[in-house]
């Protein structure tokens, strides 16, 4: 009996495996025919493995990165990159991240179905890596590997359902509609980004919107991560080289190869992990997330798909270039700041701003014209880059390697837990996420009676309207909305 | 026939697209079609018979054959239309093809 309960066991503690099983119920519930079933399901276990090796490549390339940098300058250096941090989580935390990441998204589907926030987060990728992070949070709060699965899963729930919901205000004017919303764990950054563009936003003299601007055409490379992260990478190898020192590289590191020759394929090491690591996301999502779609559409009325940042891209391409460049810049001034201050230092991560800058760009633009996109996009940057470094001391040992999650929730939710375990241990976390939900909740039934009094309201001023009236125009109001 | 969805990363917006290409296929009682998506750095003139893309990637695109701009990758109606057309240029049998 022991001995079946331990290979039982030794079964759940292989991520891999759990993943496949979360693919399998996925592909069943689809109703797929047998061999689309155990393929899907295969795909899944290889494409984790895949992610697990891309683990390795990258972690290989920035343990040399670590040591120059710490020989250079002697701190810390970081460079957050998602998929780079996420590959090393799942190395320990990979079962837990693989089930919150499961439960979470049911948490989110309960939550759009029962409150006023239909969000259905739909972004697999930066939900798998929020649930990383999230398991590493309650993994080092000491939780039991059921607690951080079961409080895991309700945080994970309540942040893929919120993120959407604050960024929002802005989307709709965006888009010009309700139909869609923007799910990335960005989401924190870009709502700032919004909020900045419209503090700042002058009546008297409202600033013009960026796409009144003739940008000049080429920048287009910066659309293909593996090109983007193996330049950005191997500018940062090398000026970090330099301060190390040929000797110290060649005697210590290189083993005698040429110091820039060496770093330079490191950068580009680093590069084709990330590659592979994205391979192996994508191989793992592709059964997962169509079986989320289907759920939430049949169980949610009026959901609200939530989707990845480039769909903001096209309402504004200009935006999308000032917003990276204005992002990147406030990356820079924080690291400045923290060059002085003699922290650990965030290398400004080029994907990171890129894609959340972007994003901060199009909404500020929105909002405030050509002054909104650059302030706001800013505001994002200056944000991403401080988050990460209060991050760091909350993720236990994963905060002392090289790298680090980059975007503006990631920073929000860790150094939030992160911080109320500190403080007040699990007790704290658990009445903290409880609170949460209950918010959530109270928030939801407050902005309904209000909708309800505002549609009351309109309908009474309207005419003469009988109930029946009444009851036909609310559901036309639905309908239309759907 | 393959149509292949492609973004810069390969993961969120060419994924949806890609769901969307098939929800549309479906609609309209086209067969026979492989739908895929992929990022910006691994497709090449040989990956897909089509390549859907964002007009914000319209410019990276040059060279992967016959490839179909979405003006805005949310717009369904859009997307229907261009899928329909994409049918129709590739000698596709379009079931519903006169019905939207």
């Amino acid at each position: 009996m022991d001995g079946v309960l331990s290979v039982l066991l030794d079964v759940f503690r292989q991520p891999a495996i759990i993943v496949a099983l979360i693919s399998l119920v996925g592909l069943l519930l689809q109703r797929k025919a047998f061999s689309d079933v155990l393929k899907g399901t295969v795909r899944t276990l290889v494409g984790f493995l895949v992610l697990a090796a891309g683990a390795g490549v990258v972690v290989g390339a920035l343990d040399p990165f670590g040591a120059m940098f710490q020989q250079a300058f002697d701190v810390q250096g970081v460079v957050p990159n998602n998929e780079a941090i996420v590959g090393q989580v799942l190395l320990d935390y990979g079962s837990a991240a693989a089930l919150i990441f499961f439960f979470g998204f049911i948490v989110n589907v309960l939550l759009a179905a029962t409150t006023t926030y239909k969000y259905i987060y739909l972004s697999g990728h930066v939900a798998f890596y929020m649930a990383a992070m999230i398991a590493v949070i309650l993994g080092v709060a000491g939780f039991p590997v059921w607690g951080v699965v079961l409080w895991g899963s309700l945080l994970q729930g309540l942040v893929t359902t919120l993120s959407p919901a604050i960024v929002q205000p802005f989307m709709r004017k965006v888009t010009g509609s309700d139909d869609v919303a923007l799910g990335h764990t960005g989401g924190a950054g870009i709502a700032l980004s919004g909020l900045v563009a419209t503090l700042t936003r002058s009546t008297k003299k409202p600033s013009r919107s960026t796409e009144d601007i003739t940008f000049p055409k080429g920048l287009g490379f910066l659309r293909d991560t593996t090109v983007i992260v193996a330049l950005s990478m191997a500018v940062i190898y090398v000026v970090v080289a330099l301060f190390a020192g040929s000797a110290y590289i060649e005697s210590e590191l290189s083993d005698g190869q040429n110091y820039i020759v060496y770093v330079v394929m490191q950068a580009a090491t680093f590069s084709a992990g990330v590659f592979i690591i994205l391979a192996g996301v994508r191989v793992v999502l592709a059964e997962i997330v169509p079986a989320f779609k289907g759920i939430s559409e049949r169980l949610v009325k009026n959901a609200i798909p939530a989707l990845d940042v480039p769909i903001t891209f096209t309402f504004a391409p200009n935006a999308v270039l000032i917003g990276f460049l204005a992002s990147f810049v406030g990356g820079i001034v924080g690291m400045s700041v923290m060059i002085f201050a003699g922290t650990a230092i965030i290398i400004p991560g080029v994907v990171a701003h890129f894609m959340t800058g972007a994003a901060s760009g199009v909404i500020g633009n929105a909002v405030g014209g050509r002054r909104g996109a650059v302030l706001g996009a800013f505001a994002n940057g200056v944000a991403i880059t401080f988050l990460p470094l209060f991050l760091l001391p909350v993720l236990g040992d994963i905060g002392l390697s090289n790298s680090t999650f980059s975007d503006a929730d990631y920073g929000v939710v860790g150094v939030l837990f992160g911080q109320i375990s500190l403080a007040g241990g699990q007790t704290a976390v658990i009445v903290s996420i409880l609170v949460s939900l209950v918010l959530v909740y109270v928030s939801s039934l407050v902005i309904r009676s209000r909708r309800n009094a505002a549609a009351a309201a309109a309908s009474a001023a309207g005419s003469a309207a009988t109930d029946g009236d009444v009851d036909a125009s609310r559901e036309d109001a639905t309908s239309s909305a759907r | 026939m393959k149509f292949l969805a492609v973004c810069s990363s390969g993961l969120g917006s060419s994924f949806m697209v890609h769901m969307n290409i098939e929800k549309v296929l479906k609609e309209l009682g086209v067969t026979g079609v492989d739908v895929d998506h992929a990022d910006l750095g691994s497709v090449g003139p040989d990956s897909a018979d089509v390549v859907f893309v964002g007009a914000d990637l319209a410019d990276s695109v040059g060279g992967l054959g016959d490839v179909v701009v979405l003006d805005s990758i949310i717009d369904k109606e859009e997307l229907r239309t261009k899928v329909r057309e994409t049918a129709v240029r590739k000698g596709i049998t379009v079931p519903a093809g006169d019905a939207s």
